[in-house]
């Protein structure tokens, strides 16, 4: 058992699967950073992409298979289709997913596509690491989360862990999935840390997680969300309010049954999501249960997102942008007096 | 011959542009300013030798490295500075930080996140100019790294294709965040990209202002009067990292004391006596331009934060509002 931030572990997973199988590559911009100057002892790994996540693979696995790529996102996610389709388990690093309009038809059209469209003869066995989240100060361009835009098409499946345990193993497994997965990093988690035991078993995609057992109040929270509903749920526990924590931890596919589970349990739901409001996970999930769980609801599912608008730059915007601990206790409150 | 008042204006600039680029450095390191913060160290000479070939209402468009561009083509100082803060009287309302620094009355198109974003808009700027018979200069500055993105390419093409008299700026600075240009190049010079295209093209050195300014000057016009783009590569150096925080380990120092001995700042003080400024003239300047920025930056601390709410302006679909709140 050890101590790992989310960073580390992911570098833990990539490691493991690159021993694992030798038909794992990896490629994106600046994943290694500097690698062209070998003559430079120790620089090949100057960078391992901006957040220093691959740092090491480079002079680990050699440049055959930690392929920088030029700022061509298109092509290089195209080749990881073909790359797939042909033999190899290709991990892609979209830098931010922010970015995911410049190679977003890869995606759709064609790794999304490729198994349904041609009679199931065929398989995009691939992998999108891509960066997410707000709360960095990075404005419009480098801060959404974009889940439910992924999440929308059939034949993708997508993968938001939040903490080092989960980033472990739910990589492990979508590096040996079949089909294409997004994994979604988000960089204000990156250095947090769990522990995270060093034989951790790949985590089945589609199988959330009960972070906190309670018995009045069911918090779904999507990726960095459950931080704050963590937070709530202590505060609301001076006050005898008992929550219980849901975290889905993949989205396509959807562990809807311990969300429904918990939902009869409590009768009173709230989904909280960093996201822009309309068409996300959060509206997603909300109209599951009031399809499903109608008659266990006593109160209207809350939700709890960003408003509907960039994200804005400048501090008090943007803290007002993400959804807060504050925003989940005093939806809590008023679910309780219900 | 460059009139004296163009001299002395392109020296100004290129100073303030030196000095505020070293300012953010220092906020940088003392943490003080949120957010990523891309510098231009190096690129002062390409920023204000092209917008020296401009009228104030042509159009640029510019990226995330964009505070020399902004300076050069005449935002305010005070109003850059306090959008670097996050104040509510930025150039962008606090809304966009460094990274989208732009000022759409002085000609600035947007400063883009996304790589390779600008060219295709320069192009429908510099489409609508054709089309209402309009004269107004239109160029993208771009980097080394982005002549890779087919955004890049598609507007090259198309450019080409419909005559469209616009000037591709590629800011040659040898680094694509931590590659260097030439690991990822195809071809010998950067610029023979554009043979794809049987597109004009010239190279210049980007670190001797004028230079840069005697060649897009030219370059303006042979665009208008053949009615076809031109593609500009200046060579220069990133002395900045890619971002203020970036370790630089890629960067050897020996080639970083080589890039110094071209350093624009100090081409433009060795040229100063052959544009006719005295010692005098020289001080004057520097110490003008130096006193501004020091200003801009103490004008930044002492403005109000937006309000949280303000967040909700300019979005023209509106949402549930007490969902918002
Ligand atoms: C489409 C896209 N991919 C990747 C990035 C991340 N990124 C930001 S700057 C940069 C390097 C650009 O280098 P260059 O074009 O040479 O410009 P410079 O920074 O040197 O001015 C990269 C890869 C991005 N912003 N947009
Ligand atoms: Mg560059």
């Amino acid at each position: 058992m050890t101590i790992k931030t989310v960073k580390d572990a992911i570098n833990d997973a990539l490691v493991q699967s690159f021993e694992e199988d030798k038909n794992v590559i990896l490629m994106g911009e600046d994943i290694a950073g500097g690698k062209g100057r070998e003559q430079y002892q120790g620089t090949q790994d100057a960078w391992g992409g901006p957040f220093g996540v691959t740092q090491g693979l480079y002079t680990k696995f050699g440049g055959e298979r930690v392929r920088d790529t030029t700022i061509a996102e298109a092509g290089f996610f195209g080749a990881a289709i073909g790359a797939a389709m042909t033999g190899l388990r290709p991990i892609v690093e979209l830098m931010y997913v922010d970015f995911a309009g410049v190679c977003f038809d890869q995606m759709m059209n064609q790794a999304a596509k490729v198994r349904y469209m041609f009679g199931g003869k065929q398989k995009v066995p691939m992998v999108v690491r891509t960066v997410v989240g707000a709360g960095f100060r990075a404005g419009s361009e480098h801060s959404q989360t974009l889940y439910s835009l992924y999440t929308h098409i059939p034949g993708l499946k997508v993968v938001a862990p939040y903490d080092a345990y989960d980033a472990k193993g739910l990589l492990l497994s979508s590096i040996k999935d079949d089909d294409p997965v997004i994994f979604m990093e988000h960089k204000r988690l990156y250095m947090t840390s769990c522990e995270v035991p060093d034989d951790l078993k790949p985590i089945p995609l589609g199988k959330g997680r009960i972070r906190r057992e309670g018995s009045d109040v069911t918090i779904i929270a999507i990726q960095r969300m459950n931080l704050f509903a963590e937070e709530a749920a202590n505060e609301l526990e001076k006050i005898n309010i008992s929550c219980e924590i849901v975290d889905p931890r993949t989205y396509s596919p959807l562990d809807e049954e311990l969300i429904f589970q918990s939902v009869k349990k409590t009768g009173k739901v709230i989904v909280v999501d960093e996201s822009n409001p309309k068409c996300s996970l959060a509206s997603e999930i909300s109209s599951l249960i009031s399809e499903k769980c109608f008659s266990d609801l006593k109160a209207a599912v809350i939700k709890i997102t960003a408003p509907h608008t960039p994200v804005p730059f400048s501090p008090p915007m943007e803290d007002f942008y993400i959804p807060s601990t504050k925003k989940i206790i005093d939806a809590v409150k008023k679910l309780k007096d219900v | 011959m460059i009139e004296k008042q163009k001299i002395n204006w392109i020296y100004k600039k290129i100073f303030t542009i030196r000095f505020f680029e070293e300012r953010i450095k220092k906020i940088a390191k003392e943490k003080t300013v949120p957010g990523y913060l891309h510098t231009c160290i190096g690129s002062e000479a390409i920023c204000v030798g092209v917008m020296a070939a401009l009228n104030q209402d042509d159009w640029i468009s510019s990226t995330y490295r964009n505070h020399g561009h902004a300076i050069a083509k005449g935002c305010e100082l005070n109003e850059i500075t306090s959008e670097i803060y996050g104040r509510k009287t930025g150039i962008c309302k606090g809304r966009g930080g460094s990274m989208h620094i732009s000022d759409f009355s002085k000609g600035m198109l947007g400063s883009f996140g996304i790589v390779a974003a600008g060219p295709a808009v320069v192009l429908g700027a510099a489409l609508q100019e054709k089309i209402n018979k309009s004269y107004k200069t239109c160029v993208s500055f771009f980097g080394d790294g982005a002549i890779h993105n087919g955004a890049f390419h598609e507007a090259a093409g198309l450019a080409k294709l419909w005559d469209i008299p616009m000037i591709f700026v590629c800011e040659n600075n040898g680094y694509a965040e931590a590659t260097a240009t030439d690991w990822h190049l195809n071809t010998k010079e950067l610029s023979d990209i554009t043979k794809a295209y049987d597109m004009l093209s010239y190279i210049g050195d980007g670190n001797n202002v004028f230079e840069v300014y005697d060649i897009t000057k030219k370059a303006i016009n042979e665009a208008k009067q053949k009615n076809t783009p031109i593609f500009l590569e200046f060579k220069n150096y990133r002395f900045s990292g890619q971002y203020e925080g970036d370790t630089q380990l890629y960067q050897p120092q020996e080639e970083i004391d080589k890039a110094k001995q071209n350093d624009p700042i100090k081409l433009a003080k060795e040229n100063s006596s052959k544009y006719g400024l005295n010692k005098n003239d020289l001080e004057k300047i520097i110490n003008e331009a130096k006193e501004e920025v020091d200003k801009a930056f103490d004008f930044a601390d002492t403005q109000p934060w937006p309000q949280p709410e303000d967040a909700l302006e300019d979005v023209y679909v509106n949402y549930p509002v007490e969902i918002n709140r």
